[in-house]
C-alpha cells in the first residue's frame, strides 16, 4: 500500500460469489467481477431488483454468504485490510465493532425472547469494555437520540411491544452505539410504510453523519437513493451496469438497463380524467364502523377494538379510486368489509344498490361473482397445491350459468391478456413474483367483476414488475369497465393509476377529492406530511 | 440436486421393499404356515434356530416363525386401525376447531388437552378395564388417547393456514366452508398428517405391546410381535432369538412405514415434482 494514498473506506476489488456446485452441477455465477469504493463517512447506494446481487455483495462484507453459495475471486478490503482473508475470531471483531448491519425484516431482526436493553447491551459487551452503568447510560442516550418517547421503560419492554418503525429505530439504536466505520443497510425501509420509512432514513442518515459513519444503502427503491445517496452502484443478473454520482445516474443514466429502471418509477403522467358524474354507483359505503374482537380474557368477554369509524365512500361503474394511508389507517379492513369478508359493526354498504346485509341468497352469489379481491401478496394468495388453471377456474365454479366448456375457454382467454397463456399447467411456486401477481389478477378479472378492490397489488414487487402489473391492470380495467377500489400506501402509484384518491389515517377519512387536486394542494395536516414523505427523483438534494 | 434426488428415491424404494416384505409375509401366512402357531410341544422349548425351526421355538416349543407371522396380522391390523381412527377423528376435529375457532375451538382444545393430561398408557389402561379385553377395545382406547396429539397438530396447521389470503379468495369466491376446507385447506395439511401418521403407527404398535406386557393387551395364546416381545424378556440371556425376530420384525416395519411416509408426502408436494 502507498502510503501517501489513504485507503478507501471499503474497496471491492473483481469480487465473484457464486454457488459451490454441489453434487455434479456446474457452479452458477451470482455476482461477476465486482469493483467499487466507498470513502470514510461517505452514502453510497446499491441499486437493483431481485436477483441482482445487491445483498449477496454487502453479505460477503461480512462473510455471512449463505450455504451453498460462496466468494470465488476478488479481495473485499476494509482500510486496506482483506476481509476474505480473515479468520473467524478477527472476522468477529470487525463484525458489529467496524462495520454494523441493519435488515429488512424489523419483526424478525431483532430477538422476541430478551429485552431491549439485553439487546443493546450484547454488542457493547462484546466489544467494549464498559461497566454495567455506562453501558445503560449509552443505551439510553442512543434511544433517546432515536425518539423513542420514553427510553428507560423500552429498556425493559420485548420487541412485540413496537411497532415496525420502532423496531427499525431499536435495530439501529443498537448498531450505531458501537460507532461503526460503516453501516450496511439492506431495504431497511421495505416493509414499512412511508412515514415510518421516512423517520427511520432520516434518522439513520442524521446520525451516521455526526459519528462520521459510512453508509451502504441497498435498496431497489430509487426514490431513496436519489433522496439519501451521494453515489449510487447499479446491479443487474450480478453484474456492475454503472455506478457514479447519484445525480448524474439518475438524471443521465447512461446503461440501458438504469434507464429503464428510471424510467419505471411512477411519475405524475397527465392527470386522467374524473369519471362522469352520470355514471351508476356501483359501490356506496355510509358510516361504516368495523370493529375488531379484543383479545379475549379467560373469564371476560374482551372489548372490542374499533379500526374503521365512520366511513363514507363511493364508487361508480368504470372508476379506480386510489384509498391511501399508512399501516394500521384500517384501509385494507374497510377492502376487506365492502367485499363482505369482515363484518361491519355499523353503517351500510350498498352493492348496485343493494344492502349486503340484506342479500338474498341468490343475490349473494351473484355478489360475490362479481365482486373481487386482488392481495398484496403474491406468495400467500395462491393455492400452492393447485396449478394455475384451477387457480383461476375457482372464480368460476359457481357460476352455474356458464358450460364447463364455456368455463374453459374464458380461462385460457384471460390467461392469454395477462400473458400467461403457456402457464396454466403450473404450479404457484414455479413462477416469479410478477407472474403470481398476474395470475391473481386474472383469477379476480375471469368472472367479468363489476368491482375489484386491489389491496396493495404492486407493493410487493420490483419497479419494474410493478409497472408490468399496473399497466396490465389499467388495460383490464377500460377493456372490461370494472369499477376499482385500489389501495396502496405509495401514492406515486395513486398518481399513475386513480382519478380519485380517499386518504385514510387512523380509521377515518381525512381528505377526500380528485388526485390532481389533493396532490397538488392537500387540505389536511397528514395528506401533506405523506406528500413531503414520499421519495420521489425531483428531489434529488444530496444529504448534506 | 440429481444426486439429493436419487437418494429420496432409494429411500422410497427401501420403504417400498419393507412394507412389500411385510405384506408379503401377511399374505402368506393366511394360506400357509409351517406350523401351527398355537401348537404347544412342550419337548423342545426355548429351541435355537436350526434347519426345523428357521427361527428356533419359544417357552412352550412354538415356532417361532409362524408366530412371527401371525403376529404380523395382529399387530399390523392393530396399528393400522388405531392411526385410521385416530387421525379421521384428530384431523377432524382439529379441523373444526382451527377452522371456526372461537367457542368450538376452545371446547374442543379443554376437552383434548384434559385427554393429553392423562398418560397415554394410563388412559388406555382405564378404557379397557372398562370396555374389557379385544381387539376392538385395545383399538379404541389407543385411539383415544392418541387423538389429541392429531388434533393439537392439524389445528395449529389449520390455524396458520386460514390466514393466508387464497383462503380468503376461496370465501370471495362464493365457496361454503366445508368447500374451502375440503378444497383449499385438507391439502395443505396433508404433509405434517402424514408424518405424524406413521410416527403414530410406530407407538401404537409399541403401546400395544406395552398394553400386553401389563397383561391386558391382545389375550394369550394369540401371538403378536409386541406379546413375543414382552413374553421373551425372562430369557433374553439363554434364547435372544426369542427378543430378536418380534424386535427386528417391529424395527423393519416402522422403518419400511416411515421412509414410505416420507416418500408419499414428497410426492403429494407440487414443490418437490418438477
Amino acid at each position: 500500500m502507498i502510503a501517501s494514498v489513504p485507503a478507501p473506506l471499503l474497496r471491492f476489488d473483481g469480487v465473484r460469489i457464486e454457488t459451490s456446485g454441489r453434487s455434479g452441477s456446474a457452479p452458477q455465477t451470482l455476482l461477476e467481477g465486482l469493483s467499487f469504493e466507498i470513502g470514510a463517512g461517505e452514502f453510497v447506494a446499491v441499486v437493483g431488483e431481485s436477483g441482482s446481487g445487491k445483498t449477496l455483495a454487502a453479505r460477503a462484507i461480512l462473510s455471512l454468504l449463505p450455504s451453498g453459495v460462496r466468494q470465488s475471486a476478488g479481495r473485499i478490503e476494509l482500510e486496506g485490510r482483506d476481509l476474505t482473508q480473515l479468520g473467524t475470531l478477527e472476522l468477529r471483531k470487525v463484525r458489529g465493532a467496524q462495520i454494523g448491519m441493519v435488515f429488512q425484516e424489523p419483526m424478525v431482526s431483532l430477538n422476541p425472547a430478551i429485552t431491549i436493553e439485553r439487546q443493546l447491551a450484547e454488542g457493547m459487551r462484546l466489544h467494549r469494555q464498559l461497566s454495567g452503568d455506562e453501558i445503560r447510560q449509552r443505551s439510553v442516550a442512543m434511544l433517546e437520540r432515536v425518539r423513542i418517547a420514553d427510553p428507560a421503560c423500552c429498556l425493559k419492554s420485548y420487541p412485540h411491544e413496537f411497532s415496525g418503525g420502532m423496531r427499525q429505530r431499536i435495530m439501529l439504536a443498537s448498531v450505531l452505539l458501537l460507532q461503526p466505520k460503516l453501516l450496511i443497510a439492506d431495504e431497511p425501509t421495505t416493509a414499512l410504510d412511508t412515514l415510518s420509512q421516512r423517520e427511520v432514513l432520516e434518522l439513520m442518515v442524521e446520525l451516521a453523519r455526526d459519528n462520521g459513519t459510512a453508509v451502504l444503502l441497498i435498496t431497489h427503491d430509487l426514490g431513496l437513493v436519489a433522496r439519501y445517496t451521494e453515489r449510487a452502484i447499479v446491479l443487474e443478473k450480478g453484474r456492475l451496469m454503472e455506478s457514479g454520482p447519484t445525480g448524474q445516474i439518475l438524471s443521465n443514466p447512461r446503461n440501458p438497463y438504469t434507464r429503464r429502471l428510471v424510467e419505471s418509477l411512477p411519475r405524475g403522467r397527465a392527470d386522467l380524467a374524473a369519471v362522469p358524474i352520470t355514471a351508476p354507483t356501483v359501490l356506496e359505503v355510509r358510516k361504516v364502523c368495523i370493529e375488531y374482537p379484543g383479545r379475549l380474557g379467560l373469564f371476560r368477554p374482551g372489548i372490542p377494538k374499533r379500526v374503521v369509524h365512520g366511513v363514507d365512500l363511493e364508487v361508480r361503474a368504470g372508476e379506480i379510486v386510489a384509498v391511501v394511508g399508512a399501516s394500521g389507517s384500517g384501509k385494507s379492513t374497510l377492502g376487506r368489509a365492502v367485499l363482505g369478508l369482515k363484518p361491519l359493526a355499523a353503517g351500510t354498504v350498498r352493492f348496485n344498490g343493494v344492502d349486503l346485509s340484506r342479500m338474498s341468497a341468490a343475490q349473494r352469489r351473484q355478489f360475490r361473482r362479481s365482486a373481487q379481491l386482488v392481495f398484496q401478496d403474491p406468495y400467500s394468495s395462491l393455492d400452492p397445491r393447485l396449478r394455475v388453471r384451477d387457480i383461476v377456474a375457482a372464480t368460476l365454479r359457481h357460476a352455474d350459468d356458464l358450460h364447463a366448456t364455456e368455463k374453459r375457454a374464458r380461462v385460457q382467454a384471460i390467461l392469454e391478456e395477462v400473458g400467461l397463456a403457456s402457464f396454466a399447467d403450473r404450479f404457484p411456486h414455479q413462477m416469479s413474483g410478477g407472474q403470481r401477481q398476474r395470475v391473481a389478477i386474472a383469477r379476480a378479472v375471469v368472472s367479468r367483476p363489476r368491482l375489484v378492490v386491489a389491496d396493495e397489488p404492486v407493493s410487493a414487487l420490483d419497479v419494474t414488475i410493478q409497472q408490468q402489473v399496473l399497466a396490465l391492470l389499467q388495460k383490464l380495467q377500460s377493456q372490461y369497465g370494472f369499477a376499482c377500489l385500489f389501495i396502496t400506501h405509495d401514492l406515486a402509484v395513486v398518481r399513475q393509476i386513480a382519478a380519485r384518491v380517499i386518504v385514510m389515517s387512523g380509521g377515518v377519512v381525512v381528505e377526500e377529492g380528485l388526485v390532481s387536486s389533493v396532490f397538488r394542494n392537500p387540505g389536511n395536516k397528514y395528506t401533506r406530511e405523506l406528500l413531503e414523505a414520499t421519495p420521489a427523483l425531483h428531489v434529488a438534494a444530496p444529504p448534506r | 440436486m440429481s444426486l439429493r434426488l436419487r437418494h429420496a428415491g432409494l429411500n422410497a424404494i427401501l420403504g417400498m421393499a419393507l412394507v412389500g416384505a411385510l405384506l408379503l409375509t401377511i399374505g402368506i401366512g393366511l394360506c400357509w404356515m409351517p406350523y401351527d402357531p398355537l401348537a404347544i410341544d412342550l419337548a423342545h422349548p426355548l429351541g435355537p434356530p436350526a434347519w426345523s425351526h428357521w427361527f428356533g421355538t419359544d417357552e412352550f416349543g412354538r415356532d417361532v416363525l409362524s408366530r412371527s407371522m401371525l403376529g404380523a396380522r395382529i399387530s399390523v391390523l392393530i396399528a393400522l386401525a388405531t392411526v385410521s381412527v385416530a387421525i379421521a377423528l384428530g384431523t377432524t376435529l382439529g379441523l373444526l376447531a382451527g377452522y371456526l375457532r372461537g367457542w368450538t375451538d376452545r371446547l374442543l382444545m379443554m376437552v383434548t388437552d384434559a385427554v393429553l393430561a392423562f398418560p397415554g398408557i394410563l388412559l388406555a389402561l382405564a378404557l379397557i378395564a372398562v370396555l374389557g379385553s379385544s381387539n376392538g377395545s385395545i383399538i379404541l382406547a389407543l385411539a383415544t388417547a392418541y387423538t389429541p396429539s392429531v388434533v393439537r397438530v392439524v389445528r395449529g396447521t389449520v390455524l396458520s393456514i386460514r390466514e393466508r389470503e387464497f383462503i380468503e379468495a376461496s370465501r370471495s369466491a362464493g365457496d361454503s366452508a366445508l368447500a374451502t376446507i375440503v378444497r383449499h385447506i385438507l391439502p395443505n395439511i396433508l404433509p405434517p398428517v402424514v408424518v405424524l401418521a406413521t410416527s403414530l403407527f410406530g407407538w401404537a404398535m409399541l403401546s400395544e405391546s406395552a398394553l400386553s406386557f401389563l397383561g391386558v393387551g391382545v389375550p394369550p395364546p394369540a401371538p403378536t410381535w409386541g406379546n413375543m416381545l414382552s413374553a421373551s424378556r425372562p430369557y433374553m440371556d439363554v434364547a435372544g432369538w426369542l427378543s430378536i425376530v418380534p424386535g427386528l420384525c417391529i424395527a423393519g416395519t416402522l422403518l419400511g412405514i416411515n421412509l414410505l411416509g416420507d416418500a408419499l408426502r414428497d410426492w403429494l408436494d407440487p414443490r418437490r415434482q418438477s
